[in-house]
């Protein structure tokens, strides 16, 4: 799999070296080499098991909770190895944010779930300031600014998956992980969630792991589809323009599966 | 394979096509008849049942939106489509110059004009069984086969410039003519056109197999 035509430059965020990942004996991931242009959408698909989630979750060292996994090779942020002896994790989340496919609000206030990671990272500012801005990029400031003290919990579903996104980007991150960020959510939600990721790319890189192909065809620039070889072990297919994968995808596989008829 | 129901609806569509494009041919070939054989009333029924051959083009592009809004097809499927919807509206034009062909018929009555009749049938001959490969490369998605299909209009072009010089002659020896032999030069024009649609045609089978919209070359020299 060759990405070095795709796209123009050499400036990704995150780059991935011969990645493999293991559970155990299992060869989960295999061989994967993925270039991330930076705020740009890049939507990662593929069948159940191709190892799509486990791949993003390697983006932030989340694989490091799990005690079977183990991985290989390196994954460069902006050229640095962040599984190096010297990298704090924690410090690699901050920097690259996550949200998961149920939204996980905190059962706090709408307002602590927004400064809760900025006030643990020392935060000293205008808190107020910093929350109104946040959830007005979140696209829910309008919806909320007169509950804010209210509990995240009374949120409907597709808000209270818009304040994880809120929660997530508080802290400034460079890029912000999305694993099935909507399959939990009814159609409207997740219009709403697309169009506010659409916004956020001008500031974030955002990549996201769907099961949704024409929402992967609808919300991303580049288009990562990983499937499986004989032994179950997940690799990449072929990684190019949205535009170009969902109208000529250069792979057979790809075709077959965008087309749904495979997997 | 699971996309039965889709598949099966698209094999539906290609047939419509299919049966449209035998539906302009057969119009096509009645109409230089009528001409050929001054048969005033096959040319009104020619010019009667173009109506059939709108309303299946109608019918196909209906049936492939609806396609599209229901089953969200993409990369292959949706070029297919996208060019059956592209070759039923040239078929429906191939069978509007049929259409024209057949209303010269009736507008020449029983005039004396001698017509070019022998040059005439060849265009429409050559047309014709362009135009029938091209739709059986189209379903087959042989872009081969489609790409070799153009080069035959030359012939249906040189004819056009003999039809044109013979009728051109006739109205400078007889300038009464004039009026009549316009029209003929009007029948010539729509079957030189007809070969220029069958191009179309095979510019889309190659769109379907490599989603590379090309201009076809035809090396283009008629006369007007």
């Amino acid at each position: 799999m060759n990405t070095d035509n795709l796209p123009h430059n050499n400036n990704y965020v995150i780059e991935t070296d011969r990645l493999n990942i293991y559970y155990g004996n299992f060869l989960a991931v295999k061989d994967v080499n993925l270039k991330i242009p930076p705020r740009k959408i890049t939507a990662i698909i593929g069948p159940s098991g191709c190892g799509k989630s486990t791949v993003l979750r390697a983006f932030n060292r989340m694989n490091d909770l799990i005690p079977s996994a183990r991985q290989e090779g390196r994954v460069l942020f902006h050229g640095k190895n962040i599984y190096d002896p010297d990298v704090d994790p924690v410090q690699v989340r901050r920097m690259i944010g996550m949200v998961f496919q149920k939204p996980n609000p905190f059962p706090k206030s709408i307002y602590e779930n927004v400064a809760w990671g900025v006030r643990i990272n020392g935060f000293s500012g205008n808190m107020d300031d910093l929350v109104e801005e946040t959830l007005r990029q979140a696209a829910l400031w309008d919806e909320v600014k007169d509950n804010l003290h209210k509990s995240a919990l009374a949120l409907s579903g597709g808000q209270q998956q818009r304040l994880c996104i809120a929660r997530a980007i508080a802290v400034k991150p460079e890029i912000v992980l999305m694993d099935e960020p909507c399959s939990a959510l009814d159609p409207i939600a997740t219009l709403k969630i697309e169009d506010l990721m659409r916004e956020l790319s001008a500031r974030y890189t955002i990549i996201i792991v769907t099961h949704n192909m024409q929402q992967a065809a609808r919300a991303s620039d580049f288009t990562a589809f990983f499937t499986m070889d004989e032994d179950r072990a997940g690799m990449m297919v072929e990684f190019g323009l949205t535009s170009q994968i969902f109208t000529r995808p250069k792979n057979k596989q790809t075709e077959d599966y965008i087309t749904g008829r495979f997997g | 394979m699971t996309r039965e129901s889709l598949d099966r609806q698209m094999r539906q569509i290609e047939d419509e096509v299919l049966l449209l494009g035998s539906m302009v041919e057969q119009s096509v070939l009645t109409a230089v008849d009528s001409l050929k054989h001054r048969d005033i009333d096959t040319a009104h029924q020619v010019i009667e049942d173009d109506q059939y051959i709108n309303e299946k083009r109608y019918a196909i592009e209906n049936a492939i939106l609806i396609l599209i809004a229901t089953q969200q097809p993409i990369a292959h499927d949706l070029r297919l489509l996208a060019a059956m919807l592209e070759v039923s509206t040239e078929l429906e034009r191939i069978g509007d110059y049929a259409k024209g062909i057949a209303k010269v018929t009736t507008m020449l009555g029983d005039s004396d004009i001698p017509i070019p009749i022998r040059e005439i049938n060849h265009m429409a001959q050559i047309g014709i069984s362009m135009l029938h490969r091209a739709l059986g490369a189209f379903i087959a998605e042989n872009p081969n086969q489609a790409s070799a299909i153009p080069l035959e209009d030359d012939e249906v072009d040189q004819l056009y410039n003999k039809v044109y010089r013979m009728l051109i002659d006739m109205m400078i020896a007889d300038p009464s003519k004039i009026d009549h032999a316009s029209l003929l030069l009007w029948v010539a024009h729509n079957l030189e056109r007809l070969a220029d649609r069958v191009t179309n045609i095979c510019e889309r089978t190659v769109f379907i197999a490599t989603g590379e919209l090309l201009e076809m070359d035809t090396s283009d020299d008629e006369a007007v």
